[in-house]
């Protein structure tokens, strides 16, 4: 099942997709365009914990001039940083470089600590696509990639869709891939990962509690460019959804 | 002052000036290159908070821990402090401040949150408190916050220039230079006139 959080005509519903439209929970059936889209995971009592991987795929950290991580290079972001399907991302008047990032997210199912790999599919709930925006001009070499460029209000979208982990059988065989205005900018697959699914589950679960609606965003692979003002851009993982988002 | 109400709990980097010049010589070498020019912060999820009373669990991995004793301006509405709460940013030692620190500082149970709340007002300058930090009894460091880098309110600007903090994050002032260690059974009690105490005793996982 594919399920999604939107807000229509005032109020916050859930819903979920059929026949290319979005079955209320009251039981209307309305278009994706005459909704706002929120990120498709439902609020959680204490704050979400929001891991995110960087150069996690070969290819990406050569194009970075990083040679690949022994142990996963991980950073977190505040709910602050999400944003939902169709909405737009700002960037700064001043910046010359910001990049999307379309990574595969895992949405946590229950409870996990000191998890096996053999385990890791278990704990999860399902997946979702997120646009990792980052902001280069503001790199630092001090806890990098520091929250400045990563944790800006709004953006990270996430979304349109949560998707059951039943429906996708194998997270680590998915075409990913960006479109800027229509044109594709970067592809890639999951399958090329430096550290999967199941490791970083593994890994995370190793030394903290992960919990229900956590969030793991996997990493991106090799292709990203500079994104202006106006600029359309759609990240899509096969089977998962392609997630719009525009530039301000 | 309830843990459930906490939202995103942000700590910063290199608040305390003793520490930042301390770091001084080595800031524009590799891999740093450069002094920070913005806040660096990092984040304490929820699975790291425990409240004044509890045990805090130390993997067999972890034989000591560095004990950043602080203070977390806790918010009201964006821009806007509710008032001021203790905490204890438990950190595994690490040298390098290169990488995210998620394997050092995000480990269950690592931010002890508690006392009482004082809340902010006119009559309330954060940067006049003191703490103190004993370990069994036994006084090991004090902690002023007459001397940041960032005083709270020029901390708190800088910040909002790239993120929104809300009703429940919290944004912790910056820990102390020569900070303690502890041990698994060491009682860890900080304390601060107006603020209360948090107190939380170290436990070996598992035992």
């Amino acid at each position: 099942m594919r399920s999604a959080r939107v807000i229509y005509e005032g109020t916050v519903r859930a819903a979920t997709e059929r026949d290319g439209q979005l079955l209320l929970d009251d039981g209307r059936l309305v278009a994706a365009e005459a909704v706002t889209w929120l990120p498709p995971v439902a609020p959680t009592a204490q704050a979400r914990t929001i891991l995110a991987l960087g150069l996690n795929y070969a290819d990406h950290a050569k194009e970075l001039e990083f040679k690949a991580p022994e142990e996963p290079l991980v950073f977190l972001k505040g709910e602050n940083a999400l944003n939902g399907h169709r909405q737009v991302t700002r960037r700064p008047p001043d910046v010359k470089f910001m990049h999307y990032e379309c990574e595969l997210t895992v949405v946590i199912g229950k409870a996990a600590k000191k998890v096996k790999r053999s385990d890791a599919y278990d704990f999860i709930a399902g997946y979702t696509v997120a646009n990792d925006y980052a902001i280069r001009d503001y790199l630092e070499n001090w806890y990098r990639p520091n929250l400045r460029v990563k944790n800006r209000d709004g953006a990270t979208p996430l979304g349109p869709w949560l998707v059951d982990a039943a429906d996708i059988p194998d997270p680590m065989a998915l075409a990913l891939s960006t479109t800027v205005n229509g044109k594709i900018t970067q592809s890639g697959n999951t399958r090329d990962m430096i550290f999967d699914v199941p490791f970083l589950i593994e890994y995370f679960s190793s030394f903290m509690t992960l919990r229900p609606g956590d969030l793991i965003l996997t990493g991106t692979p090799d292709g990203v460019v500079d994104c202006r003002p106006g600029d359309v851009v759609v990240t899509e993982i096969e089977r998962v959804g392609a997630l719009m988002n525009t530039i301000g | 002052m309830s843990i459930g109400s906490l939202r995103t709990v942000y700590g910063v980097l290199l608040n305390s000036r003793a520490e930042f010049e301390a770091w001084a010589p080595k800031m524009s070498e590799t891999p740093y290159k450069a002094p920070p020019k913005a806040p660096v912060l990092y984040i304490k999820p929820a699975n790291t908070w425990s409240a004044h009373g509890a045990d805090i669990p130390l993997p067999a991995s972890v034989p000591e821990v560095e004990i950043g004793a602080t203070i977390a301006m806790l918010m009201k509405a964006p821009g806007e402090v509710a008032g001021y709460l203790l905490m204890n940013d438990l950190s595994v030692p690490h040298a390098s401040y290169f990488r995210p620190p998620v394997r050092f500082k995000c480990l269950d149970g690592f931010l002890g949150v508690g006392g009482s709340l004082l809340a902010a007002g006119n009559a309330v300058d954060p940067s006049r408190l003191l703490l103190e930090v004993r370990i069994n009894g036994e006084l090991k460091q004090t902690v002023a916050f007459d001397q940041l880098v960032r005083p709270p309110r020029q901390l708190l600007a800088e910040v909002g220039e790239f993120m929104t903090l809300g009703a429940g994050d919290a944004l912790m002032l910056g820990v102390g230079a020569n900070r303690p260690r502890a041990r698994a059974g060491d009682h860890i009690e900080i304390e601060c006139e107006g603020l209360g105490t948090l107190s939380n005793r170290l436990v070996a996982e598992g035992a």
